[in-house]
């Protein structure tokens, strides 16, 4: 893998993006603000404080993860799947000097790249809401590359393995949701069964919502574990999507 | 010099052996054809020569280079014009040129002189900033066959540059391939339109089910079998050519 290419690739990502955000990019950032308006707002109401905050601060920086985990999934499912399926980006791309390692190394980068984007433009808001307590909150940007990194391997695996686009379905169904839902982003996990935190334990989306949540309240130490968990499992990752993705690709 | 050599070459994919141990050679300033029917294996050693994937057995030179040791170096020095069209639907046309040209490291006070040179030989200058559904698709093709070009490629491979085209965009490619031809560019291209191999080909390898039945000039072909290109694959494997003359 060449570094210097797959930023090529990364640089024709941005090219075509900073040509269509206009419509993406207030779709994807609607639906993060609809979720922290109703939910922290709408039911917010009616629920008291959550380990001393108001309902709306709790959930605010889950909502960081979500967003930047949205981003990245959607963009190298679906996204990374026009590309190869119906516009033949990687056949045109991979008539250059550019190889199949820079090129998934590329799509991974940018998928990553989203996540910062969108959990970045989560953070802007709901600082500008004064939802968030402590500066620390810009700490959680660098991380969000990382677990956006995790959210785009996992999404090209499942992009290398799926028979055709209607299958994403059942990923975003099976997988995604309740990722979204049992994370700890809407309600704390210790007042569930303790399966339910066992199994949230072995989820990317859980430990980027206890970074962001503890950063937002400048408790800097508090998820060392957390932060060990998102650079062990992007690395351990990392070899899946090239290896799945050559076989797929040069098949 | 050789451009090209190739010996052995063996393509399978799974169990399916689209490529059969086939030999040739493509000498410098060359326009050479690959003839056949759909399923010939054309594709496949196109794909072998430009890096887009290794060969499962032999051995394969482009440029003095081996194909699997040295890929993207054989890639910066060669032109690809692809069968589909694949290009950028969400970038105009000039567009299209540039950031293709970024994968060869071109950069864009280079490229974007390069760009507008190559618009003016498809002639597209007008449409340089139109969107690519906008195109024809005669023009998609010419546009595919700039952008191919974008890195002075010593070598321009060619795969079917006119299928699905009318008779009146066909020759315009045709006219095109002809100048990069007189200019010494050495050229490779599949098709199975036997009279644009007649027209444009130096020499022709004909393929089927995976091997090379004949190759050799196209007058001389025609000379030892009689009639056309057509009827020379109609002698040499009993069958006719799908697809037909153009």
């Amino acid at each position: 893998m060449n570094i210097k290419r797959a930023f090529r690739v990364w640089q024709r990502h941005l090219t075509v993006y900073t040509k269509l955000y206009k419509s993406s990019f207030a779709l994807n950032f609607a639906e993060p603000i609809l979720y922290l308006t109703a939910m922290g707002l709408g039911l917010g109401a009616f629920v008291r404080d959550i380990k001393g905050m108001p309902y709306i601060n709790y959930i605010a920086p889950g909502i960081i993860a979500s967003s930047s985990m949205f981003a990245a999934i959607y963009e190298c499912t679906y996204g990374t799947y026009v590309r190869i399926v119906f516009q033949k980006t990687f056949d045109a791309i991979l008539a250059t000097p550019v190889g199949i390692d820079d090129l998934i190394a590329g799509e991974m980068i940018w998928g990553a790249s989203k996540s910062i984007l969108y959990g970045t433009t989560i953070i802007i808001v709901i600082s500008l809401f004064g939802l968030v307590e402590s500066p620390f909150i810009v700490l959680a940007i660098p991380l969000l590359f990382i677990s956006g990194l995790i959210f785009a391997e996992i999404s090209l695996i499942v992009v290398a393995k799926v028979p055709g686009i209607d299958s994403f379905n059942y990923f975003y169904t099976l997988v995604m949701t309740p990722m979204f839902l049992f994370s700890g982003i809407f309600f704390p996990l210790d007042g569930m069964p303790p399966i339910v935190e066992k199994i949230a334990f072995f989820t990317p989306l859980y430990h980027l919502v206890n970074i962001c949540r503890a950063f937002a309240m400048g408790r800097l130490a508090a998820p060392l574990t957390d932060i060990v968990w998102i650079i062990v499992v992007a690395m351990v990752l990392a070899p899946y999507p090239f290896r799945l993705m050559r076989r797929h690709i040069l098949k | 010099m050789a451009i090209v050599v190739a010996r052995r070459l063996v393509k399978d994919y799974g169990s399916f052996r689209a490529v059969d141990s086939i030999d040739f050679e493509i000498s410098e300033g060359e326009f050479f054809g690959f003839l056949g029917p759909n399923g010939a294996g054309k594709t496949s050693v196109m794909r072998v020569i430009y890096c887009f994937m290794p060969p499962t057995a032999g051995d394969v030179k482009v440029l003095g280079l081996s194909v699997v040791e040295k890929p993207d170096l054989i890639k910066s020095r060669i032109g690809v014009m692809p069968q589909e069209n694949n290009l950028d639907p969400d970038l105009t046309v000039i567009e299209n040129l540039i950031v293709y040209a970024r994968y060869f490291d071109i950069p864009v006070k280079v490229s974007r002189p390069r760009a507008w040179e190559l618009l003016d030989f498809v002639e597209l200058r007008e449409k340089a900033d139109v969107k690519i559904e906008q195109l024809s698709g005669g023009m998609k093709h010419r546009l595919l066959l700039a952008r191919s070009l974008i890195n002075n490629p010593e070598l321009l491979i060619l795969d079917e540059p006119t299928t699905g085209l009318d008779p009146r965009s066909r020759h315009s490619v045709w006219d095109k391939l002809n100048h990069l031809k007189a200019k010494g560019t050495t050229l490779v291209l599949t098709t199975h339109y036997m009279e644009e191999a007649e027209r444009l080909c130096d020499r022709v390898a004909i393929m089927d089910a995976g091997k090379i039945i004949a190759i050799d000039t196209p007058a001389n072909l025609m000379a030892a079998h009689g009639g056309n290109l057509e009827d020379v694959y109609l002698k040499l494997t009993g069958r006719k050519l799908a697809g037909g003359t153009a």
